[in-house]
């Protein structure tokens, strides 16, 4: 029987890399949020620029889930290498839409999907002579059929393309006609629409669609950032090309035409993090983006900032492991490498944005924690995030908001003979003054150097001098417990001993999953951390809880390695629900793994049984 | 380790500079390294640099790396803020402080193993960038603070303290520099203060990449013989092509010389050079001929010293970034942020 659905599935493009099939398809995903209907799409792609097999699926739900949800109600294969990976994806009572210029024997079908046939090529090559056109228009044919397959507004369609090239009407009128020739070759000659439909609805609201790189390059803008350095590493490459590109829109002068930012392609990891923290030190708020391998090799800056106390602020795009394949696949790998970067005792402030309006959120927001603190911030967002377009609430910024520049100690104070000692702390939460260089003639200026100083930056390797100031940076980690973004509870209707700690892109798929569990009468307190130093109230969360799941997006439990660690807390007690696999975690996979879990625990005692 | 506190007080009638300092307002603590150390005597003739420019040492950041040289600035400019970063990084981290405050001077302290072997990647960006720095390697061909090894400016065939010969090529960082498109080249040794101050004092006026290669013999790993780098090697090896006799400052300068003997170099910052030639042919504007004449007077054992290279019309990477002439880290909200209005109709556009 085939699915029957309006407004709830998945669609899969199955296509090769360097087609042109990703402004297709992305086109695809807009039309139908201009239907008040929100998608959720999802790139996933080769570490390759043309050849390799690339998939994009938009996800189509009226309830609004928005993580990855699993298996696929339509594919439109158009990548003959992985046709039969493809085809085996698609759900019993599915849908598949191929290219019937060639006849395909029997056995490359099944039985128990529908399967729709477009003569694309032959269409094409009808139309066009230009190879490249026949590639590129084939994409626009495709979304065409769709639009009368699954019975699309088709104005809605058109007035997108003529937003994209507006100003030429040219491209317009071509691409316009391609998507005629797709969605009438299907009204000529099939039954349409089939049992997969939009309808125009009203879910979407005043949200927007962003990808959380390009957001997260916006909050740095707002920050207040004026350096970025960065070496190009997917997924994080698009953050720093998404700042020029606002910066160059946002942030030159209008009378001088010169910029108020500076940004850098460094030649390395180690150079962009050198660049931040020589920027930082001299007072301008720097930035880098990188991913995993770039973390490994920035340690040793790392390290210094931390104990150097520079503001630094990093934004990791997590991917899956080390050299190239892989790591075009989102993870959450880089928890522990971030959380205790470099030698000696180090550890650092970790942002978990969830979705990139947060991360727009969290990146401003990372610049005064770093100020304020004096100390490296890590905004830790993945590939899912970052490289994924995202429907999300619109950002917001609040005018009266003022940069917490921190503890900076200004000409007129040591003018008036304040005490000043870069490594003081005369507030009591570990955070001492600092100056900028060329701040006075004669007072202020400091040496900076790594651990080898007293309370004045006085060069000394006095044992007592190094315990205390590491005292001191303990106090400072207490100290941002409290300022940094709180962890967000929410409980379930019913009272449970159970609990569920999770954070980063995991949120939507969370959030289905807990509605899953709900249905089959599995309850659980969910608790979303933000930011590590964990506040208090995760310690809190876990006592009242028998059992907590931690869910991440890594083989090792890192999040949960870190509560054990930092909280004090007796494993047992904290069960791990792990998925690595490179693609994104979904509430299928949460909902079966919890629920496994939860039956396993609630075995009857057998006095009960018997009696 | 000396932990003795230098002492405060001066003679009444020390030398005053414009600013009414004297040079103690230059000097910083008391040096830690081995007494008769070459990178001591670079030490002073920044100090003696700085004191003739009448520069504000507060407006002077200095930035290191790691190694006996990167030590140095502790020894000199006290009311200046130091840094004393990661081993082989100090390009990277003079660059990111040069692009947030445009208006201080840069001077960067590095040494041969800091520079040529863990840091050569940095030291060879930072020049391609064109960093507007002093950039000051205090070459002794050796590893000091772990004791005697090798690095990679030491020549080949030269010999270590232990006895062992190195069989390594050497990388001449001049020579690097120059190709790389520093707008400023020089090299110096520590023993000849007369040629090193007035080079320092040009760099530091200098507006782009000024690269001072300084022979610096370290006195206790390298000073032996059939070392290339010792303090009797260098002197008697030594090729000035020419001599800096002052440095004008941007003031109008009158000077009587014989016609031929001294060339009047103006930067484009209005500052003069005059430069007392050594060697007649040899051209200070001319990169590929001083790159060839560098390396053919290195195949005769030759160290060539003196400004190799000046180019009149340099840019540096604010230049080249055309970035606002404020500097970066005085911008606050107002002048960075776009505000909620330019931002709802951003979101619209995201819609």
């Amino acid at each position: 029987m085939p699915i029957q659905s309006v407004n709830d599935f998945v669609v899969r493009f199955a296509n090769v890399n360097g087609s042109g099939s990703a402004s297709a398809n992305e086109l695809f995903a807009r039309a139908v949020l201009r239907m008040g209907v929100p998608v959720a799409p999802r790139n996933i792609f080769p570490s390759n620029i043309q050849g390799l097999p690339t998939w994009y699926e938009v996800r189509v739900s009226q309830d609004g889930y928005l993580g990855a949800r699993g298996g696929t109600d339509l594919m439109v294969a158009m990548n003959p290498q992985t046709w039969d990976k493809d085809v085996a994806g698609i759900e019993p009572g599915g849908y598949l839409l191929y290219d019937s210029t060639k006849p395909m024997p029997k056995s490359k079908f099944r039985d128990d999907i529908t399967v729709i046939g477009v003569p694309l090529t032959a269409i094409c090559n009808r139309e066009y002579t230009d190879p490249r056109q026949r590639q590129l228009f084939k994409n626009i044919i495709y979304v065409g059929a769709l639009s009368a397959l699954l019975d699309m507004d088709v104005a809605e369609i058109e007035k997108l393309i003529a937003e994209q090239y507006k100003g030429k009407e040219k491209l317009f009128d071509a691409n316009k006609r391609a998507l005629h020739l797709g969605r009438d070759w299907v009204m000529m000659n099939m039954e349409h629409p089939i049992g997969l439909r939009l309808q125009r609805a009203n879910a979407v609201g005043d949200r927007i669609f962003i990808e959380g790189n390009s957001a997260a390059a916006l909050g740095a803008v707002y920050g207040g950032a004026t350096v970025c350095a960065w070496y190009p590493i997917t997924p994080s490459s698009s953050l720093a090309e998404a700042f020029t590109r606002h910066c160059n829109r946002l942030r030159v002068d209008s009378a001088s035409k010169q910029n108020k930012f500076a940004i850098v392609q460094a030649e390395d990891e180690l150079a962009s993090i050198g660049i931040v923290i020589g920027a930082s030190w001299n007072g301008a708020r720097a930035f880098t983006a990188t991913s995993g391998p770039g973390i490994s090799l920035m340690q040793e800056f790392l390290g210094l900032a931390y104990f150097a106390e520079i503001p630094t602020v990093v934004f990791d795009v997590q991917r899956a492991g080390p050299s190239t394949g892989m790591p075009t696949r989102t993870q959450q790998t880089d928890i522990i490498s971030c959380a205790y970067a470099s030698h000696g005792d180090t550890k650092h402030v970790l942002l978990f944005p969830e979705d990139p309006a947060e991360t727009f959120d969290f990146a401003a927001t990372a610049f005064d924690l770093a100020d304020r603190l004096q100390t490296p911030v890590f905004v830790m967002m993945d590939l899912d995030i970052g490289m994924n377009h995202r429907l999300c609430r619109p950002l917001g910024w609040d005018d009266s908001r003022k940069y917490d520049r921190g503890k900076v100690m200004a000409a007129a104070a040591l003018e008036a003979g304040k005490d000043f000692g870069r490594y003081l702390d005369v507030d009591g939460d570990g955070i001492p003054y600092r100056t900028y260089p060329g701040t006075h003639s004669t007072k202020g200026s400091f040496f900076t150097r790594g651990t080898s100083r007293d309370r004045y930056a006085r060069y000394t390797e006095e044992g007592p001098a190094y315990a205390d100031n590491m005292q001191r940076l303990l106090r400072k980690f207490e100290t941002a417990k409290d300022l940094v973004p709180r962890p967000i509870q929410a409980n379930s209707d019913k009272p449970t001993k159970y609990g569920v700690i999770y954070f980063g892109s995991t949120s939507p798929a969370m959030d289905e999953a807990i509605e899953m569990l709900e249905a089959s009468g599995q309850h659980l307190d969910r608790l979303r951390v933000r930011a590590f130093p964990f506040h208090s109230s995760v310690t809190s969360f876990i006592a009242e809880h028998d059992f907590i799941f931690v869910v991440e997006q890594n083989r090792d439990a890192q999040l949960r390695s870190l509560i054990v660690n930092e909280c004090g807390i007796d494993p047992v007690r904290l069960v791990p629900i792990l998925h690595y696999d490179g693609t994104p975690i979904t509430a299928r996979f949460i909902a079966r793994a919890i629920g496994e879990h939860l039956d396993a625990l609630k075995i009857t005692p057998l006095r009960k049984v018997v009696s | 380790m000396t932990y003795v506190i230098k002492p405060k007080f001066h003679h009444p009638e020390l030398p005053k500079n414009k600013l009414g300092y004297t040079h103690r307002d230059y000097e910083g603590k008391i040096s830690t390294l081995c007494a008769g150390c070459g990178h001591d005597s670079i030490t002073a003739s920044i100090i003696e640099a700085c004191f003739e420019l009448s520069i504000e040492p507060h407006r002077v950041a200095k930035i290191s790396g790691i190694g006996c040289s990167s030590k140095t600035p502790d020894y000199f400019l006290g009311n200046s803020h130091g840094f004393n970063s990661v081993h082989g990084r100090m390009p990277s981290v003079l660059t990111g402080a040069n692009l947030a405050n445009r208006g201080l001077i840069y001077l960067g302290v590095s040494g041969d193993g800091d520079s040529a072997s863990i840091g050569l990647g940095q030291f060879a960006h930072a020049m391609r960038r064109g960093v507007n720095m002093v950039y000051i390697v205090e070459n002794n061909g050796v590893y000091g603070l772990t004791k005697g090894q090798f690095s990679a400016t030491a020549d080949r065939g030269s010999k270590s303290k232990r006895g062992i010969t190195n069989t390594d090529s050497a990388i001449d960082m001049v020579g690097i520099a120059l190709q790389l498109g520093a707008s400023f080249v020089a090299r110096s040794f520590s023993g000849d203060k007369k040629q090193l101050v007035p080079i320092i004092k040009a760099a530091i006026e200098h507006r782009g990449a000024a690269f001072v290669d300084v022979i610096s013999p370290c006195v206790a790993f390298n000073n032996h013989a059939g070392s290339t780098k010792s303090f009797d090697y260098v002197r008697e090896h030594n090729e000035a092509v020419n001599f800096l006799d002052f440095m004008t400052g941007r003031a109008p300068i009158h000077v009587d010389y014989a016609p031929g003997t001294v060339e009047m170099v103006e930067q484009h910052d209005g500052t003069t050079l005059a430069l007392r030639k050594l060697n007649a042919e040899y051209d200070v504007h001319d990169r590929l001929a001083a790159m060839n004449f560098i390396a053919h007077h290195a195949s005769l054992g030759q160290i060539v010293t003196g400004l190799l290279y000046v180019e009149q019309d340099a840019s540096d990477l604010h230049g080249h970034l055309n970035t606002v002439e404020a500097p970066l880290n005085a911008l606050g909200e107002k002048e960075l942020c776009p505000g909620s209005a330019a931002l709802s109709k951003i979101n619209a556009s995201l819609r």
